[in-house]
C-alpha cells in the first residue's frame, strides 16, 4: 500500500513539525490524513472541524504552504513529491497544534460593522428586493463566506498591519452596505475606512485566490473604496 | 489621524497618480523629442524660459509628485518598518515640502 509522508505543526507559536507516514486512499481529503494521524498514529493532536462538507468554515489549515479548506481538499491535488506539510492558519495565534484562536478574526466583523440593522419590525410589511437589482446581485457575489479565515491567512496586508480588518470582515461589511434594508451604513462606511480599512488593500488578489467558495473579497474591498471615496467627498464620512 | 483625514490621503494619492500618469507620459515623450537633433543645454534653455505653458505643466508635475510620493512612503513606512507613530507623517510632510522647494526649484530654473 502506498504511503503519504506527512509533517504535521505540533506545539503553539513555539513548537516543531512530526513526521507520519499515513496510508493513502483514492478521494483522500486533508482532512482525513489529520483524522487519521489523530485516531491511530498521535491521540495527543489538536485539530477543529465540525461539517467536513465545507459547510462550517472550521477545518482550514496551510497545506503545502497554501490555506486550504481541507475537508474539500483531495490530496491528489496538493501533493508535492507523495508528501503533505500541514500547519495551522498563517496571520491567527496558535493555541495548540493546528488549533488557531479565532477571536480576532470574529472581533474584526464586529469592528467592520458586520451586523445587519433592520430599520423596520415584524409588524412591517416584509422587504421586497428585487433579485436582479444591481445592488442586491453585488451583495449576492459576496454572502456565501463561510468564515473559514482562508482568506485572513492568505493576505499579505494582514500580516504587516495587524490592525488591518482583512478580507472576509470587509466583505461581510460590503454584503450589507449592498443590501437595501440595512440602515447603519453611514457608521460601516466610517468603520471600514482608513488605513485599517478597505484603503489598507493592496489588491494582491490573494485572498480572492485563495477562497474555497469562489467569492472576491478584492471586489468587494474596491466596492468600499468607491463608497467610501464617494462619502467622503460628499462630506458624510 | 481620523479615518476622514485617511480617506482623504487615499483619494489624493489616486488623484495624483491620475495626473502624474498624463505628466510621465508627456514628459518622457519630450525628453525623446528634444534629444533627437541634438540639441545643447543652452539651446533647450533657450526654447524653455519664458513659456508659461510648460512652466505650467512642470509646476502641475511637481505638485502632484508632491501630493503622491509621502502618501506611498506612509504605507511603505507602516507595513515594513512599522511605524505608525505621528512622527512619521511629521517627516513625511517634511518630505512633502522638500520635494516641492527642490521641484520648483528646478522649474524656475528651467521656465521662469
Amino acid at each position: 500500500m502506498s504511503v503519504v509522508r506527512v509533517s504535521v505543526w505540533k506545539g503553539a507559536a513555539k513548537g516543531a513539525f512530526q513526521d507520519f507516514e499515513v496510508p493513502r486512499h483514492p478521494s483522500q481529503t486533508v482532512l482525513d490524513v489529520v483524522t487519521y494521524i489523530q485516531r491511530a498514529l498521535d491521540p495527543t493532536l489538536a485539530y477543529r472541524f465540525a461539517c467536513r462538507v465545507g459547510m462550517c468554515g472550521s477545518c482550514a489549515m496551510m497545506v503545502n504552504g497554501v490555506p486550504r479548506w481541507t475537508c474539500r481538499t483531495h490530496i491528489d491535488k496538493v501533493l508535492e513529491n507523495d508528501s503533505l506539510r500541514i500547519e495551522p492558519l498563517h496571520n491567527l495565534p496558535v493555541i495548540r497544534d493546528l488549533v488557531t484562536d479565532m477571536t480576532v478574526f470574529f472581533d474584526k466583523w464586529a469592528r467592520a460593522r458586520g451586523r445587519f440593522h433592520g430599520r423596520t419590525n415584524r409588524r412591517d410589511e416584509v422587504a421586497r428586493v428585487r433579485p436582479d437589482s444591481e445592488n442586491r446581485k453585488a451583495a449576492d457575489a459576496g454572502i456565501e463566506c463561510i468564515g473559514c479565515g482562508v482568506c485572513y491567512s492568505a493576505c499579505e496586508v494582514v500580516a504587516w498591519n495587524p490592525d488591518y480588518l482583512g478580507p472576509a470582515a470587509l466583505n461581510r461589511a460590503w454584503t450589507l452596505a449592498m443590501d437595501e434594508r440595512d440602515a447603519a451604513n453611514r457608521e460601516r462606511l466610517r468603520a471600514v475606512a482608513g488605513d485599517a480599512g478597505c484603503h489598507a488593500c493592496h489588491t494582491h488578489l490573494s485572498c480572492t485566490e485563495r477562497c474555497p467558495k469562489q467569492i472576491s473579497p478584492t471586489a468587494a474591498i474596491a466596492g468600499l473604496k468607491r463608497a467610501v471615496a464617494g462619502a467622503a467627498l460628499r462630506g458624510e464620512l | 489621524m481620523n479615518v476622514k483625514l485617511q480617506s482623504y490621503l487615499w483619494i489624493a494619492q489616486r488623484a495624483s497618480a491620475a495626473v502624474l500618469a498624463l505628466c510621465v507620459c508627456v514628459h518622457l515623450a519630450t525628453l525623446i523629442y528634444a534629444v533627437q537633433g541634438g540639441l545643447s543645454a543652452a539651446e533647450i534653455l533657450g526654447r524653455t524660459r519664458g513659456n508659461t505653458g510648460w512652466f505650467a505643466f512642470y509646476t502641475l508635475f511637481v505638485l502632484a509628485v508632491t501630493v503622491h510620493a509621502p502618501i506611498g512612503l506612509r504605507s511603505i513606512f507602516s507595513e515594513w518598518l512599522g511605524w505608525r507613530a505621528a512622527s512619521r507623517d511629521v517627516v513625511l510632510a517634511l518630505f512633502g515640502a522638500s520635494i516641492a522647494v527642490m521641484g520648483m526649484r528646478a522649474v524656475f530654473a528651467v521656465f521662469a
